[in-house]
């Protein structure tokens, strides 16, 4: 094909906005009339409101409204929904505005709405409420102790769920006979996601044709439409746009039905005038869904050979005060089910107790549940390695997958599609030089310097997935995705879809695989994302999902269109359809190049239809909907070299490198991002990154000041290449690419850390290895009470 | 992102910057506005009026009056980074105002600001202890000096009196004294969570530690360990041990008492090798 | 209400007057008077740079200054720098190398890297991580941001520009 694209490394075609500050986020937006919205938020994490006093908040100059619960519930404004179920699961009500109870830091109580963001914030601190406080809990496991207070109140012993997969009696048999096991009792910190972008939302109501439109920071408008609609306001669906503009990264964050964009909406319509609410980084933190936090005991068993034979996890998954949109699915089928990781393991058993805690509610968060999951599994690795004597990476070796294996049914439900793990580790080691590394380590250890090597391999179950299959596990969604593709008369080409992109760069990539697969050049295709008012429904993005599903979608749509163009062609070329080629961007028959007919020709053509088959419409678009055979299973390597100074505790990263295998690759320069950003995230979360709370369930750690985001300086340039092994059930081959960097980089990282710490006798400590405890541990004293005492 | 509503007012000189605070006794002087704006702006500082004083002439820049470099108060870090009179005279602050904040903070703030709104985590304060700097403090009845040691007398709070100006910091040249800062900065907001600032002229050690405390303060137990000894890492690596007992220090998530105590040491170490050049 | 105040300002070359309150912050001034929305808003505790323009030839956060303080000043903002066509080399930098993901961050990250070049247009990898310290980047693990920077300090020495793909 003369312009193939695919695997090209093409600049992206939305930077221009970008780069000259156009870009289009919803704060960025005002509308004619339009007012603002400031949150009151409790500042407790428990307490019952007895009285809200707004009297002095509406007599101040400027103020609209100040809005309760109690008027938004008595209005018939319903509790936002969770999308995912398990069997006896609870779920308590969520409203938007709370009016009995807060139940965690950041609920809000009132909103205020005034002529400008000012007045409102103004106004905010002049609600009065009086708090009841009552005693709270911020740990998953104090959730669950007897006596502990109750989060809901018809939640008493505050279990949400309980969740298990695997044969937990053979499980039980291997550990028994095993011929050494590890066990680690381990903390994945909580995070907060930080999208750079703070969230906002921007409401609108049409008087006149009972309409409304929600501009929102999202990853997936139409579940927002949908919800909005069928569960929480009833505003008929085709009365509700969605419209996500440019969003400034979401990593999970932006995923949740939050409670400001119900608030905005009802707003809108009680004041008849647009309203915005922009969240200041203080409430972000507060309120943007978390990610992880889960306390777990992790165990090992292998046999004489080196082979493991069963790993056994038992989770508390702290859900935080309400169940946000996928919570549910989080630390049950994203973690449990991606145990085997790499591995043969034969017997594998989890189990997952997800308690309610006066806290941010946790949802997904990049990697969602497959970080948690390759974090302990690698860790166990290591460790069991450790107890074996063996190096961490031969005892990797031993127990891969090996590429004849595949499809490969693991003892936890997934059915991995294709794989070849070995060459990928081998490719991986060569480029770090492994042997001289090691070699290196042990020539400074003897200066006392402390130098460590992490080498992880993991794999990911991505690209979300069957919706039969996704139904049966409890989603309440479906996850297949649409692709509408238009020919316009002039050639033009626009593409709808689903998926959306909020820093992917869908619209650079998924128009290279256009431009291929109708032969036209790039600039003549459009991607259109984000507006449940011009594509048709689809399920957003997350979970490295766009291009499996979402592009799956697109190109299968693209090949109507050219079995289409065929016949059109064949009409015009007095041809069979059966003879027609589609080659250099021509329609011809076959073995006859002057008789050919350019892309232009057909597309006017099937717009005008003057000269047209009688049995085919006129008109050139084809909508596809795509429901994925199976997840898509990328994987690789990652190694990380790291440096402790044993006189401050402080780690420094050396080198990564990462070798991934996410199929072929579309665009390297995007891929290569993905990655690159993936990997500083899951090095935050593992030296830098956590959201503390006290005991009384304040945030101890609620800004920039405190919680430390990766910065320039923390990271180095990082060494990265791929293996190619396509996925054989979609129609390009490929696999997600979007969480592969955090999800194995963290693990990485941890490995990295205790493998220097190893001269200490130091077996395991919990991230963030923050300078103290890393000091503290080599130190060998105690841990002090964390914050302030 | 919204401050509570204040009047501002713009000083053109010293004088009338005096003036402005007489008559508006709650205001609060505006410099480069670095500590003063986010706490306006989370709320926790909400005065009724701003008297800025970031642009009146007589407080900015670096000069020399005979064996002291003059600094006035609203130089800022840039202009502090860059100085050729302190990079040959008084090396000691371009190194540490390297370390504050970033780029844009140190457009902006300046070492006036800095010193008189004496945040324990602030990096300044320890060279000043270090240097033996002199504060050039102005009011409605006249001018004072007030020397370091005696600047800095709690957390955030310093012997300027209501209604006085902090106008100048006089630097004693010490030539061919070497001088280091070193910083354990705080992983979030990359403010001090320790730094030590060493003098070493001829014989003599001038140390002194920010962050550490309520206030930066002399380390004078090193100090005298240290006094007419050669700065041999034998030497260094002895004195630094135990330079501060862990009970009144700062505590936070970042650091413990003990561990504060410990990178005080580690620290003053530090900063003692690099100015000895080992 | 407190009195409002005249200012006068230049910002991207042209001359702006306004009567503003005093507690109006530059960033809103920018974003919401002027309705120059490239400077963004990322955080409220002055850390994370997204809102980082030129005043006076120097980059500062807009979010830590109040627009009075600006008064007789020139300002440039993202918007100011370049724009499609004829790119400022940092912003073509970014674009070359995919220095931007979301595109949040960039605007500052840009006006930072802008200013970094200025004083100083041959910096090592250590001094252009070093400059970025005030710029938060959630996207790209700054990665392809320090290689857009190169580039642009190659540009503007007039050495040939790498091939984007490597
Ligand atoms: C992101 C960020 C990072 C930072 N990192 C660091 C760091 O690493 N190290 C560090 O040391 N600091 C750091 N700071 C603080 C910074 O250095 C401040 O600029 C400085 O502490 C205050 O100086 P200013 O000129 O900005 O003063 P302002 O904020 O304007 O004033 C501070 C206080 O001092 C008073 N004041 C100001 N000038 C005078 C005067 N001449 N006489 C009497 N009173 C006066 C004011 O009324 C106010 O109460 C950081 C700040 C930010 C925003
Ligand atoms: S908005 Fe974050 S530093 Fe200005
Ligand atoms: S590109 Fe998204 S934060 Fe930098």
């Amino acid at each position: 094909m003369a312009n193939k694209l695919f695997g090209k490394a093409m600049k992206r075609v939305e930077d221009p906005r970008f780069i000259t500050g156009t870009g289009h986020y919803t704060d960025d937006m005002t509308l004619p009339g339009m007012v603002e919205a400031a949150m009151v938020r409790s500042p407790y994490a428990h307490a019952r409101i007895k009285k809200i006093d707004a009297s002095k908040a509406l007599t101040h100059p400027g103020v609209l409204a100040v809005i309760t619960g109690q008027e938004m519930k008595d209005a018939g404004i319903n509790s936002i929904p969770t999308g995912w179920l398990h069997p006896g699961i609870k779920t308590p009500p969520h409203y938007a505005i709370t009016f009995d109870k807060a139940r965690h830091v950041g609920d809000i109580v009132a909103a205020v709405i005034a002529e400008n963001r000012q007045i409102a914030e103004d106004a905010a601190q002049l609600v009065e409420v009086d708090y009841e406080p009552l005693p709270a809990v911020a740990l998953g496991s104090d959730a669950l102790k007897p006596g502990a207070p109750a989060v809901h109140d018809d939640v008493p012993d505050n279990v949400c769920f309980t969740w298990s997969i695997g044969d937990k009696a053979a499980v039980d048999a291997a550990f028994a006979s095993a011929h050494k096991t590890v066990k680690l009792t381990l903390r994945n910190n909580r995070l907060v996601p930080n999208a750079m972008e703070p969230r906002a939302s921007l409401a609108q109501y049409l008087k006149a044709s009972d309409e409304y439109t929600l501009w929102t920071t999202s990853q997936n408008p139409h579940i927002h439409r949908l919800l909005i609609a069928a569960f929480i306001m009833g505003i008929p669906e085709h009365k509700l746009r969605v419209i996500a503009p440019d969003v400034g990264g979401g990593f999970g964050s932006k995923i949740y039905q939050y409670p400001e964009e119900i608030i905005v909406l009802y707003a809108a319509k009680k004041l008849g005038r647009p309203v915005k609410w922009t969240a200041r980084r203080s409430e972000s933190f507060v309120t943007d869904s978390h990610g992880r936090d889960h306390e777990t005991v992790a165990e090992m068993a292998v046999d004489q050979n080196g082979k493991i034979t069963a790993v056994r996890v038992d989770t508390i998954a702290n859900m935080g005060a309400y169940l946000t949109t996928f919570a549910p699915a989080v630390p049950t089928y994203l973690y449990g089910c991606l145990l085997a990781g790499t591995y043969t393991t034969p017997h594998i058993y989890c189990h997952v107790t997800a308690p309610f805690t006066h806290t941010t509610p946790v949802d997904a968060y990049r990697g969602a549940g497959r970080p948690e999951a390759t974090y302990l599994l690698e860790r166990l690795v290591d460790v069991m390695a450790h107890e074996l004597g063996m190096d961490p990476v031969e005892f990797r070796r031993k127990n891969l997958i090996p590429p004849d294996a595949f499809p490969y049914q693991t003892p936890v439900a997934l059915q991995y599609d294709s794989g070849n793990y070995e060459a990928n580790l081998d490719k991986a080691l060569q480029m770090v030089g492994y042997q001289e590394l090691r070699r290196q380590q042990a020539e400074l250890r003897k200066q006392g310097r402390y130098l460590g090597i992490g080498v992880i391999t993991f794999i990911e179950a991505c690209g979300l997935a069957p919706s039969a299959l996704v139904g049966s596990l409890g989603a309440q969604a479906g996850q297949w995705e649409s692709a509408l593709v238009r020919v316009m008369p002039t050639g033009k080409v626009e593409v709808f879809t689903g998926t959306h992109s909020h820093g992917q760069g869908h619209e650079t990539a998924f128009a290279q695989v256009v431009a291929d697969e109708l032969q036209i050049p790039v600039e003549d295709v459009v991607i259109v994302h984000g507006d449940t008012g011009r594509m048709p429904y689809g399920w957003g993005s997350y979970g490295s999902r766009s291009a499996p599903t979402g592009l799956s979608a697109i190109v299968l749509a693209t090949r109507k269109i050219v079995d289409k163009a065929k016949k059109i062609a064949a009409h015009l070329l007095e041809a069979s359809p059966d003879d027609i080629v589609h080659e250099d961007g021509k329609f011809m028959v076959k073995g006859v190049p002057d008789k050919a007919k350019s892309f232009f020709d057909i597309a006017l053509m099937a717009h005008l239809a003057h000269n047209y088959p009688a049995d085919l419409e006129p008109g050139l678009e084809a909508t596809h909907f795509y429901d994925p055979k199976n997840f898509v299973f990328p994987f690789g390597t990652h190694i990380a070299v790291v440096e402790v100074d044993p006189d401050t505790g402080k780690v420094k990263l050396l080198r990564y490198l990462s070798v991934d295998d996410c199929g072929p690759v579309i665009n390297p320069l995007i891929a290569d991002g993905q990655v690159h950003g993936g990997i500083a995230q899951g090095l935050g979360q593992a030296l830098l990154e956590e959201a503390v709370y006290d005991k009384e369930g304040q945030i101890l750690s609620g800004n920039f000041l405190e919680y430390t985001l990766p910065r320039a300086d923390d990271m180095v340039q990082i060494e990265h290449d791929h293996t190619v092994t396509p996925c054989p059930h979609n129609p390009l081959g490929i696999k997600g690419i979007g969480e592969a960097g955090t999800i194995a980089s963290t693990a990485a990282v941890a490995n990295a850390v205790m493998d220097a710490l190893r001269p200490f006798g130091i077996v395991h400590l919990d991230m963030p290895y923050t300078p103290e405890k890393v000091w503290r541990a080599i130190h060998g004293s105690k841990p002090v009470a964390q914050a302030a005492d | 992102m919204y401050t509570a509503e204040f009047a501002y007012k713009k000083a053109t000189s010293v004088a009338e910057a005096i003036q402005l605070l007489q008559q508006h006794p709650e205001a609060k002087l505006l410099a480069g506005g670095h500590s003063l704006i986010p706490a306006m702006k989370l709320r926790l500082a909400a005065p009724p009026a701003l008297i800025d004083i970031s642009k009146v002439a007589e407080l900015r820049g670096v000069r020399r009056e005979g064996d002291t470099l003059v600094v006035g108060a609203m130089t800022t870090y840039r202009e502090l980074e860059t100085s050729d009179l302190l990079k040959a005279h008084c090396p000691l602050i371009p190194q540490a105002v390297y370390h504050i904040g970033d780029p844009m903070v140190r457009a902006k703030g300046t070492i006036g600001g800095s010193l008189a709104h004496a945040d324990p985590a602030a990096d300044l304060p320890a060279s000043m202890l270090a240097l033996g700097a002199k504060m050039k403090i102005q009011g409605p009845s006249g001018a004072r000096v007030v020397e370091a040691d005696q600047f800095f007398t709690g957390m955030f709070s310093t012997a300027l009196q209501e209604g006085e100006i902090l106008t100048e910091i006089h630097l004693p040249i010490r030539p061919g004294a070497r001088m280091a800062y070193a910083k354990f900065p705080h992983p979030a907001s990359r403010s001090a969570v320790v730094g030590v600032a060493v003098v070493v002229d001829g014989t003599e050690v001038r140390a002194a530690v920010t962050g550490a405390g309520e206030h930066a303060m002399r380390l004078t137990k090193l100090e005298q360990a240290l006094a007419g000894k050669p700065l041999t890492t034998e030497n260094i690596s002895a004195a630094c041990q135990g330079l501060l007992a862990p009970d009144h220090l700062n505590h936070d998530l970042v650091a413990s008492r003990e561990y504060r105590a410990h990178l005080v040491d580690v620290m003053a170490k530090r900063a003692l090798m690099q100015a000895a050049g080992l | 209400m407190a009195d409002k105040v005249h200012i006068t300002v230049v910002v991207n070359g042209v001359e702006h007057h306004h009567e503003v309150e005093p507690r109006l912050l530059l960033v809103h001034y920018l974003r919401e008077t002027l309705g120059l929305t490239g400077t963004h808003v990322g955080c409220d505790t002055s850390q994370c740079g997204a809102c980082t323009v030129h005043l006076d030839g120097q980059a500062v956060k807009s979010c830590t200054m109040f627009a009075v303080q600006a008064d007789g000043c020139s300002i440039t903002t993202i918007e100011g720098l370049g724009s499609p066509g004829s790119l400022h080399p940092v912003q073509e930098g970014f674009w070359e190398m995919h220095g931007l993901q979301c595109g949040f961050c960039t605007p500052g990250m840009i006006m930072a890297a802008v200013d970094l070049l200025n004083k100083n247009p041959n910096p090592s990898e250590a001094e252009i991580r070093h400059a970025l310290e005030g710029n938060y980047c959630r996207c790209t693990g700054y990665h392809n941001i320090v290689r857009a920077v190169q580039y642009a300090a190659d540009k503007m020495a007039g050495k040939v520009a790498m091939a984007a793909d490597d």
